[in-house]
């Protein structure tokens, strides 16, 4: 076993122990979310000719799939940072991309995890196409390894979980809610939608969904360099934090 | 000696050379140079602060310093970080762990950053020799303060480094613990590994290391072999109490008084009888009389002492 694989193994069973908060809570928290949304809109919204609730599950997988992926990462290395177990990754002869890949990887499979079990149960709720499978996991994957890239910066970044909430509450938050899980970026006023197209989260979801309905708002090939460039970019600059040591090695 | 030193297994253990580190207006290590050999039993002593930890931690990897360099085993810790952690196993000073894992899980994960598969019997081996076999399977959450110190130290171990540093590995623990540790400690410093060690206990660095060095402020203010310090900052002494008479001169002048005992030292055994002869034709009365060994105690008084005057 390599230095990576253990570092990703015990990556992944940290979340996998404590399942149900990892990742049988976020599953209940996206039928919450896909019940009341649906219950209260079905009547009211079409999108793309497709009705709402089927519309809205996987904008809400994806979701998942983003917000769980960054959490993870994120609550790991703050923990460890704070209780000072960080040293044990440390002190090995790890070296800074398997540091980083092994906890991205972690990050998505977590993300994976979770956006499967909120993808089984919302299927008794609304029938879905899966119309490119292949855009669907090309997208989730993208998506999840981008935000446990951010995870890992904010995690390093962090001093206290509070800033990491913050970093939550003003970046990932604002940007996954106004990315299109809720609605169409069509059904927005002009100014709004030019602001959308500067949101990388929009055409994750967006990519995403064209995996399920073979239609989307942006062509799925324009999403796809988009959301790869962005991966690209912060995944260099995690390595390049990781290599200074930044926050990590005093 | 001197030409000895280029051949590849004379490389010493750990060659520290010019290293300084500044946490902002705080020098925590000055322009510190060291060499320690293979095999050796060292010791980093230091009052709270010196910079004992963060010389450690530049060794390990975890304090980049702002100037100088250092290696292990010859392998420099910065530009070969990898090859040179391998040689490296650190007991860290702060009692950490990882509250998700078995004591054997945390081992086996931690031989697996390592890259090393199947290292149970090695696991086993060490868990019998901290008495940590009965906990093998405890969640760490639920092990004692010094249960967890035992962890830290098998932890350090899974990849048979060459070099163990351990940084005050006996605070807060108990004298079982202690002896257990230094038992499997000089083991394995008899078989050859070289073994660095921090204490504020000076007794077990009396006892144990073959070498010292002493730091103050970031700066190294004593570096020498145990028996040259003991020898040259604390000497043998004659200590009594007086039950009648007064110490006559000149050894009322040589010697130290503290709540009734007296300390008179002496540097060769031959002369103990004179002394006592002195004593006797002045009309003392000897009470408690012993002759008391130098010890790294008064040496480290006296290092500090006289740093603090330089
Ligand atoms: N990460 C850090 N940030 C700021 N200052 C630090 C940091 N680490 C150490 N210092 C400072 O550097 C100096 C040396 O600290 P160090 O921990 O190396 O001392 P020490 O000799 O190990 O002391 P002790 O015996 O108490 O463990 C101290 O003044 C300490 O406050
Ligand atoms: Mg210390």
């Amino acid at each position: 076993m390599s230095g990576f694989s253990t570092l990703l193994y015990k990556e992944v069973l940290r979340f996998w122990k404590v399942a149900f908060q990892t990742v049988a809570a976020p599953v209940l928290t996206a039928m919450l979310y896909l019940l009341i949304f649906s219950h209260v809109l079905e009547e009211h919204v079409q999108v793309h000719g497709v009705a709402y609730s089927s519309f809205l599950v996987p904008g809400l997988v994806m979701m998942s799939v983003l917000q769980n992926a960054f959490a993870n990462s994120s609550s790991s290395l703050i923990q460890s940072k704070v209780t000072g177990s960080i040293v044990f990754v440390l002190l090995p002869p790890i070296s800074y991309p398997a540091f980083w890949a092994a906890y991205v990887g972690a990050a998505v499979i977590r993300g994976l995890c979770v956006g499967l079990g909120v993808l089984l149960v919302t299927l008794w709720f609304a029938r879905l196409g899966f119309e490119a499978p292949a855009w669907i996991l090309v997208f989730a994957i993208l998506g999840g390894g981008i935000l446990g890239t951010l995870g890992v910066i904010a995690g390093i970044w962090a001093d206290k979980f509070d800033q990491l909430a913050a970093f939550q509450n003003f970046l990932i938050m604002p940007l996954t809610f106004l990315s299109g899980v809720f609605y169409s970026v069509h059904s927005l006023p002009p100014f709004w939608q030019q602001v959308s197209a500067w949101n990388p989260v929009f055409y994750m979801i967006d990519g995403f969904r064209y995996g399920f309905f073979g239609i989307s708002d942006a062509s799925p090939w324009k999403s796809l360099a988009v959301v790869g460039a962005c991966f690209v970019t912060l995944s260099a600059l995690t390595l390049a934090l990781l290599r200074r040591g930044y926050k990590l090695r005093a | 000696m001197g030409r000895c030193r280029n051949t590849p297994f004379m490389i010493p253990a750990i060659r520290v050379a010019g290293v300084s580190k500044c946490f902002g207006a705080t020098r925590a290590l000055d322009d510190v140079s060291l060499e320690i050999p293979r095999g050796e039993f060292f010791g980093l002593l230091g009052p709270n602060g010196a910079g004992k930890t963060t010389l450690i931690s530049a060794l390990a990897g975890l304090v980049r310093p702002d100037a100088g360099r250092l290696a292990v085993m010859g392998l420099d810790v910065q530009a070969d970080y990898r090859s040179a952690r391998r040689q490296l196993g650190v007991v860290p000073q702060e009692l950490v762990f990882d509250p998700f894992f078995s004591v054997r899980e945390t081992l086996r994960i931690q031989s697996g950053y390592f890259g090393i598969r199947d290292n149970d019997a090695w696991i086993d081996e060490i868990l019998e020799n901290l008495d940590l076999m009965p906990k093998a399977d405890a969640n760490m959450r639920t092990l004692s303060g010094g249960m967890k110190r035992r962890v830290l130290v098998a932890q350090a171990l899974v990849h048979r480094p060459p070099v163990i540093v351990l940084d005050e590995p006996t605070a807060g623990v108990d004298v079982e613990l202690r002896q257990t540790l230094w038992r499997f400690i000089r083991r394995l410093n008899a078989d050859g590994h070289t073994i660095v060690l921090t204490t504020h206990y000076l007794e077990e660095a009396e006892n144990f290391c073959t070498r010292i060095a002493m730091l103050k402020q970031g700066r190294i203010v004593a570096l020498d072999s145990t028996r040259n310090l003991l020898r040259s900052f604390s000497a043998h002494a004659l200590r009594f109490r007086l039950a009648g008479g007064r110490l006559p001169e000149p050894l009322a002048s040589a010697a130290k008084e503290e709540s009734g005992l007296w300390s008179l030292p002496f540097d060769r055994f031959d002369e103990v009888a004179p002394v006592l002869a002195a004593l006797r034709d002045a009309g003392c009365v000897l009470e408690d009389l012993e002759i008391g060994k130098p010890d790294l105690e008064e040496v480290f008084v006296r290092v500090m002492n006289r740093a603090e005057a330089a």
